[in-house]
This record gives structure tokens, sequence and C-alpha cells, in this order.
């Protein structure tokens, strides 16, 4: 009798015989018995695979001393890009991307462009192995949010150093929040593609009255419906910041304390989210959330006028995503070539029109204002902050090694998981 | 006719004779049962030898046999792992239980009231979920069920609920969708258990009972416990080990041990530790279906087969 | 004359029909919802609540979202080549379990069961420690790896479950007339259990395809659709994705049906031409 005479014949996915399979009795005890014998020695073969356990990144760092001169000189021009970047992070119309197009036509450089990167920690675990190997990773230019990973990356020596004399767009148009930033003096590896904000929105048609400070998170007349962020950096500098205490600054002590407040504040919140938290707020679940002032932007114009971004008074979190060249870049000329021309008002503003986090070339508001003709993007506050707004702005902490960042992750973590 | 109904005793393993010449079940199942002992039991096997590693991703990690760990993560730790365990398997427990209360009426309603050549076409509508992809089809709910989403309008314009309601971010919403992602994997093999009941039985059933209830007591219950066995594994192992339910539906106080092995492998790199909570995991999983085989199962799926 | 066709007709409280369709009805929301909101005309690249009425642009425009389409190619490739390789080589290990005695098959039929049964999240994360212990790096080749591991216990169910149903005598007979091993199993055996490769073909396929718990751990850069989808729905959802499930949805459908009718068609076939074949009727429990 086949199979098809059971009725049940009713689709391909689920063929009946893998229920009669599964329903089936398939072990007596005896092979039972025999299975936990050959699981030792399974064991044991497993141990002996595992017994060199897991390399480090500090085991595997990448050439040290390497003449930079020398290094840039024997590059060989490439007609090739491959761009690793996070998605919708670009100048998009009609899926067409105007900034790269006009890339290839200056220089005749084809650029593969890869929104790969959903997170730090996800992305520098992908492109590790490969960078400690010293094998090519496939991609000549990612861009990394300034933080643990970005300085993984520095520290063990995945990425080239840049010749500086080949960025003259760099120096004359980059805006002085974007020169020289602390977590790399002198721009010895990065520049930067965006710059972002981490304060608070909030829904003004559920909130009525207004939100100035932290402390508004922690309200409770907003109970169930409060987003935090899932990022322990933006979760515990914000919880640093409403105390006062400037996260570059603070101390182990502080984190304790701060926590505090997180835990009182714990029973309020709806979630703990990840980039989420932005459909959380559009679609009513949150009223107030920590929020990136990008994604408040972009929200404003796509159907979500209600949502409002606020630096709270105690401070805001500014942070940077860099554009990085990794060792083994085999189209390393290429990637200085788009750093450069990235840099100018036309092209920042061609693509600052579309992404709307904070532009790093100031000039470019002119260009969206009278060429492009988008008043809302180039008169934004959010867009083309303020010097007022800059002197708000405070950086992460700067992890002076592993264990550092341990006590960080232990301090914070238990916040986010439960 | 007759004896036909009645299948014969199975000759036990007739081998055709040409079989029996050579000896090729050792070929055959070579490469098939090497691929699963290379890369199915010997990564269960070195998961635990992780767990038993020290050290961190800046300098390595290398094996001391640290069986500490397993007392530090369950005694010693900021991060409530046990309360993770103890949530994802009450979230098991009552996907199990909920969907065998669904489930079962369906299957039978396909089983015994409808004709046959609505069978397939029913089954094919139980299945149709599947063909829209899992996280599609999770993310819908959220947004279906979102507080501007309609369900949730619709009820506030009823003035059915507080302003204040939800369903998303809480437990609730976590074990709808496990519910509804694992709904198939229960109606299934109970329909096929219930198909595979010989109709003259209930007739002579019906004859000695008389009465429906103890029939289907006496009768179809025990009949079809192969199936629900097979249902209560599938759906009930999923659903405790399953990150994506928790975190597309859930919010605080919803987070489970699927998420917590996700979040210290990938976002935290600590692979000891995540590679000691999915050994854990997997034993406690083994120990409970071992348990329920032993008291519910075992006899009657031999009957059955 | 068949006495164990259909049950009784008796008079029925329609209570169990009416639960069967709501919650039919219930489980069809997320798939209306799909389709339909495939079709909303969105101001943005994001899917909204609102709706703005009917267009079909993002079906015209369906590659334009930047790694949703390479995604989807990476998932089909990774889809079929796990299922091919999964059938290839777990049609042999269901041909030694459904036609041999002999020792090890014990522990096979065990390894199988546990393959099938193991949690998708233990399974991933021991496959990453695997990986990581042997210092192989994470990509497209791991994803490839991992997906016909678990597809081969999928493969040998499906296709031991065909051969259990198929007499053994039949190849008896062939090899009695004097074919060979290889003969016997390209001549009798393989026609025989074809719809069985083809199902755990599918099935296959349609696990491999859908599967995000097991590829998150060890899909290094790559990127699946799944994968996809679930990084973009903590965004909004492009449109595009609602497109491509219901493309999806749609091309599954189609299989399944066309996969019905032919069983049917393939049954019809084989009763008329037995005409001494049991009937197409539920297995009676054995007596034995």
């Amino acid at each position: 009798m086949s199979a098809g005479a059971l009725p049940g014949n009713g689709g391909p996915v689920f063929d009946p015989a893998l229920w009669r399979g599964l329903t089936q009795r398939r072990m007596s005890r005896r092979d039972a018995l025999g299975v936990v014998g050959k699981g030792a020695g399974l064991l044991s073969m497993a141990a002996l695979l595992a017994s060199c356990g897991i390399a480090g990144s500090a085991e595997r760092r990448g050439a040290a001393n390497i003449d930079w001169a020398t290094f840039w000189k024997d590059q060989k021009t490439t007609k090739q890009l491959n761009f690793a970047n996070w998605p919708l992070y670009i100048d998009s119309d009609h899926g067409k991307t105007v900034s790269l197009e006009l890339f290839t036509k200056a220089t005749g450089i084809k650029v593969n462009y890869q929104p790969v990167i959903q997170g730090d920690d996800s992305f520098y675990a992908t492109v590790e192995p490969e960078l400690a190997a010293q094998e090519v990773t496939g991609y000549d230019l990612m861009v990394i949010t300034n933080g643990w990973y970005f300085s993984q990356l520095v520290e063990n020596g995945f990425l080239n150093e840049l010749d500086l004399s080949k960025l003259p767009n760099f120096f004359e148009y980059s805006s002085p929040l974007v020169k020289n930033p602390s977590y790399d003096p002198g721009n010895k590896h990065s520049v930067t593609w965006q710059t972002g904000f981490t304060g608070i929105a909030y829904n003004t048609k559920m909130i009525k009255r207004e939100i100035t400070s932290f402390n508004d998170l922690a309200d409770p007349a907003f109970k169930g419906h409060v987003g935090m962020m899932n990022d322990n950096v933006e979760l515990g500098s914000a919880a640093l910041l409403r105390m006062g205490v400037d996260p570059v600054s603070s101390t182990m002590a502080d984190w304790k304390e701060s926590t505090k407040w997180l835990e009182k504040q714990r029973p309020l919140v709806a979630g703990y989210y990840d980039q989420s938290y932005i459909s959380h707020l559009e679609n009513g679940d949150t009223w107030i959330s920590q929020a990136y002032s990008g994604d408040i932007f972009q929200a404003n114009l796509s159907g979500y006028p209600h949502l409002k971004y606020v630096t709270p008074k105690e401070g805001q979190i500014v942070w940077h995503d860099n554009m990085v060249i990794p060792r083994q870049a085999q189209n390393a000329l290429s990637a200085l070539a788009w750093m450069n021309f990235y840099y100018t008002p036309k092209i920042a503003g061609i693509v600052e029109d579309w992404v709307s986090y904070v532009c790093p070339v100031p000039a470019a508001q002119d260009y969206i204002l009278d060429v492009i003709k988008d008043p809302t993007v180039a008169n934004s506050p959010l867009v083309f902050p303020s010097a007022q707004t800059d002197k708000l702005s405070h950086s992460y902490y700067i992890y002076r090694d592993y264990n550092d960042y341990q006590s960080w992750n232990d301090t914070f973590n238990p916040i986010i998981e439960s | 006719m007759s004896t036909d109904l009645i299948e014969p005793a199975r000759p036990a393993y007739r081998q055709p004779s040409w079989l029996r010449r050579h000896s090729p079940p050792y070929w055959l199942s070579l490469v098939g049962g090497g691929w699963m002992l290379l890369f199915f039991l010997i990564p269960l096997a070195s998961g635990l030898i992780v767990s038993l590693e020290t050290g961190n991703p800046v300098s390595g990690y290398t094996l001391t046999w640290n069986w500490h760990i397993y007392s530090q993560l369950f005694v010693h730790s900021d991060i409530p792992y046990m309360t993770f365990f103890i949530r994802s398997l009450y979230y098991g427990i009552a996907t199990t239980i909920l969907s065998i209360l669904i489930a079962y009426p369906m299957a039978y309603f396909i089983a015994f009231r409808v004709s046959v050549r609505w069978k397939s076409p029913l089954i094919l509508l139980v299945l149709l979920s599947f063909f829209v992809s899992f996280v599609i089809r999770t993310d819908m709910w959220s947004f279906v069920l979102a507080q501007q989403g309609f369900v949730i309008t619709t009820l506030h314009k009823l003035h059915l609920v507080s302003s204040n309601f939800h369903i998303l971010g809480t437990s609730n919403a976590v074990i709808g969708g496990d519910i509804y992602n694992n709904l198939p994997f229960m109606v299934l093999p109970i329909y096929v258990a219930l198909e595979r009941i010989d109709r003259r039985i209930l007739e002579a059933a019906r004859d000695l009972y008389s009465n429906g209830r103890q029939v289907f007591v006496r009768v179809v219950l025990p009949l079809s416990r192969a199936g629900i066995f097979a249902g209560v594994l599938l759906v009930f192992i999923t659903t405790v080990g399953d990150p994506v339910n928790s975190s597309l539906l859930g919010g605080v106080g919803t987070y489970t041990i699927g998420q917590a092995i996700q979040d210290s492998y990938l976002t935290n790199q600590q692979f000891n530790v995540a590679a000691a909570l999915s050994t854990v995991l997997m034993v406690i999983l083994g120990i409970i279906m071992f348990a329920y085989a032993t008291i519910f199962g075992t006899e009657n799926l031999e009957n059955l087969v | 004359m068949t006495t164990n066709s259909r049950p009784r007709r008796q008079r029925r409280s329609p209570w169990l029909a009416i639960f069967f369709w709501v919650v039919m009805g219930i489980t069809f929301v997320p798939i209306i919802v799909m389709m339909l909101y495939s079709f909303n005309n969105a101001p943005t690249s994001r899917i909204t609540f609102a709706w703005n009425g009917f267009t079909t642009y993002w079906y015209r425009n369906l590659t334009q979202v930047n790694g949703l389409t390479h995604a989807f190619l990476i998932s089909l490739e990774v889809a079929i080549l796990s299922s091919l390789i999964s059938v290839i080589v777990g049609t042999p290990v269901a041909l030694a379990l459904g036609r041999f005695r002999f020792w090890g098959k014990g522990p096979i039929n065990a390894i199988v069961f546990a393959d099938i049964a193991a949690p998708a999240i233990v399974v991933g994360a021991a496959s990453l420690s695997f990986f990581l212990s042997i210092n192989l790096n994470t990509g497209l080749i791991t994803i490839l790896i991992a997906h016909v591991a678990f597809n081969i216990a999928y493969v040998v169910v499906v296709v031991r479950a065909r051969l259990s149903g198929m007499d053994s005598a039949i190849e008896d007979a062939a090899r009695d007339l004097g074919a060979n091993a290889w003969t016997t199993f390209t001549k009798v055996t393989l026609p025989l259990i074809w719809p069985g490769l083809l199902a755990a073909f599918l099935l296959a396929f349609a696990m491999s395809v859908d599967d995000y718990v097991i590829t998150s751990f060890i899909a290094g850069s790559t990127v699946t659709f799944p994968l996809f989808v679930y990084g973009a729905a903590k965004v909004g959802l492009p449109p595009q994705v609602l497109c491509f499930g219901t493309l999806i949805f749609l091309v599954g459908l189609i299989v399944a049906l066309a996969n019905g009718a032919l069983n049917r068609h393939q049954l019809a076939r084989a009763t008329t031409e037995d005409s001494l074949a049991a009937p197409a009727q539920p297995q009676p429990v054995s007596s034995s």
C-alpha cells in the first residue's frame, strides 16, 4: 500500500510519509544503551577537535609595522569598489543611487554596494576571522560605529592607515565635529560617513506635555509605553547622562550607580528594542522612547509627523559611523577615491537629503537648499545642528581593555536581559 | 476481499536475496551517516566542550574543563538564566497544551466529518501558512496587533478595551505566535493517526458502548495517542528553543532562553556561556521528552506502526 | 462492500465545523494582510498601516531594495543545493535502513530521530561552536553544510516511509530474472520510490529556504532571505518583501496543487493497472 493510500496527500511539503515516519517507534532500549556508549567516544572526538580552543583576536592580529607610505605607493589603481554599509543608509531613488552613479561617471570605478551590515557586533564577528587570517574579506570599504568594535579593528591591525594626502576634500569641507575625533586621533584610520544623536523621541498625540529630560522616561503615566534601547552602550550612556555624568569620563562606580534608576524604571518599560524601537514608536506601541535623531527625521517625512525628537536637557549622545578600509582590501585606492569624492557639498548633499542623519559636510546645507531645493532637510537642526546642540553632545565611554568592556556588559546586560 | 482488510503480519525484514550476498548497508549509509555524525552529532558534543572553555574573544578561549560555569550561570549570575529557562518551558507547555486543544478538533473534523474528496484540500488549507516565510508571517502579526494596527484600533472604537490595552509585548502575544506557527505540526500527526483508525472498530465500539462520548474516550483518543505524541514532540521542542516569536512579538519580561543563547553568542561573544546554555537546554529537553515517552508514548506507538 | 469506508451519517452539531473554520480564518489573517499590503500605495519604502490606494508599483520595482534580491537568490541557491545534496546522500541511508538489518542500524535511526527532534537553537549554537573550534570561517559553505545536515534526516524519513510501503519481492523478482544490483535499483527501486524522492526534495527545500534560527548562527557575512527579512523587520519591512512573500506563497501553492494532482493521477493509474490492489483506504490496525 503506497503512501498515496492515505488521503492526507495535502501538499508536497508535508508528505504523510513524513508523519508516519515520525510516529514510528524507532529505538529500543538496547539501541539507546548503545547510543550512550558511543556518545562517550563521540565526546572524546569532539574534545580532541576542540582541544586547541578558539583563538582570540589578540593571537591573530594583522601585520604590524607597516610602512604606510610604501604601502600606498605600491597600491594599483583599480576600477572596482566593494562597499559594505548598513541598510537604507545611502540615497536611493527608485533603485538608483545617484551619488554612486556620479562617482562611477567621474572615475570609471564600478561600485558593488552591499548593505550587509546589521550591527557592529555581528558584522565584526563576520569579518574578524578573515581579517585575522589575513585573507581578503571582499570589502574595500566598511562603515563601523565608533565603539568597542571600531577600537578592536584598530587595535588588532585590521585597518589600513589612510593616506590623508589623497583626501583634500575632507580637510576642506568636513565639520569640526568629525575632524580628529577622540576614538581615532588624527583620522588615522577613518573618516565619518554619518553622525547621529541619541536622545528621546515621543508621540505628541499620546503625550500632551513637554518632554525635556531623561527623567520623563520614568514617568509612571507612560507605564507600558516606554521604549528603551537594548544596545547596552546607549542604555548605559543615557543613564549616566541622566545622573549628570559624562560617559567619557565615567567610572565603574558611576555605572553601578546609574543602574539603580534603570532598575526602578524597568516596570514601566514596554521593551528593550534594537533598531525596531522605531517601528514600535511609529505603531504607537511606545509613546516615548530612546531614539536616534535621523530615524525620527525620516519618520516625520514618512507619515509620522507627530513624532518629536528632543535633546534632553542633561545632554545627548553623539556617535559617528565611520568609513574604514580593511587590510587586504583589493581596491584600497578606489576606497580612498570614494572617501574624497563623498566629502563634497554636492555628493554629501545628495546622500544627506535621503539619509538625514547628521551631515559631516556643513556646506552641503546650501547645496540641498539651492540645488535639490529641499528646505525641510536643509533647515533641520537635526541634520545640520547648531553649535549649541554640539555643546550638549557627549561621546561614548572608551573601553580600556576587554575586562573594562566586560564590566560594562556585566553592569548593564542584566537590565536588558530578563 | 475481507482477507485484504486485515494486513498480514509484516514478515520481519525479508531481505531480497541479492542484497544478502553483499554487505552494502554500510556503504549505503557511509556518506549520509558520516555527514550527520560530523556535522550534527560532533557539533552537539563540541558544544559541551566549548562550554567548558574559559577566556574571552580577545585573548581566545582555551579548554580548562571549567565545569564551574554551570553553577555560575544558575547560582551566581546577575542575569537570571534560570528564569529564562522556566519562562521558556512555560511558553512551551502552554503552547503545546493549547495547540492540542485547538488542533484535535480540527484534525477530528477533517478525519471524520468530511468526505474523502475534501480531505486533501482541507489539509492543504491547514498547511497554507507554511507557504509564507516564517519571519514574514510572524512579523505580519506584530503589524496586525500593533497599537495602531486595525485589531486594537477597532477594539478601541468599540470601547471594548481601555486605551492602555495592548497585546504586543506580553507573554500572551508570544504564546499566541508560537501556537500560530506550530499549529499545523499538531494538526497533521493527529489527523494521520485518526485517519488510520479502522472505521469498523468504531462501529464495533458504538455497538458496545452506544454513547458517543465513551467511544471517543475509550477508543478514538487512545488510538490517536501516537499522533498527539508526535505533535507534542515537534511543537514543544520547537517552542521552547524559539527566539523569534519572543523577540518579534514580546517585550520586557518575555525574554526566552533562545534569545539568551543567540545574544550571548552573537552579540556578547561569550561563547562558553552560550554553549553552556544550549547544552543545558538540550539536556532538559532530552529528559522531559524521555520521561514523556516513557509515561505516555512507546507501547501505543508500537501497536500503531 | 466497502464496509470500512465512510463514517455513518448521523445528526451532528455544527460546532466542529464552525470551530475549524474560525481557526482557519485566524490563521489566514497574516497571509491576507501580507497580500493586501503588498499592493498598498505606501508613501515611503516601508509598510504603513494607512491604506493609500492600490498600486502594483512594488511589484514593478521588485528588485529595487538593495540586498533583497541578492538575499533571495542566495536562499534559492542554498535551498536547491542543500536539498539536492541531501536527497543524493540521504536516499542511500534510507535504502540501508529500509532494506537491511545490520549492526549500527539502531544508532543511525536514533541519529535521524535526534536530528529532527533537536531544537534549532541548539543545533545552530552547536554548529557555530564546532565551526569556531575547527577554525572554519562561517559563510555560504557552512550554511550549506548545516542545511544538508538537518535535511538528510527529513529525506531519510520520507524516503524510508515510501520504501516500507513497497514490497521488496518486486526487487527480488527483478534479481531472479537476472538483473544486477545496479539495474535492479535504477529500473525497479528508483522508479517506485521516485515520488518519495520528489516529496523529500520539496520538504528539504521548504525547510532550507525558510530556516532562520540555525542560519542566523552560521551565516557569517552571507545574508539569506529570512535573515534579510528579520533584519528589515526591525526598521519596518519594505513593501517589496511582502511582494516576495506573496510570490513565494503563490508558487508554493501551485507546486502543492500540481503535486497533489500528480499523486492522484498516479494513484488512479496504479489502481486501474492492478485490479487486485488493496482499496485505497486507511490501513487497519496491525493485527500482530
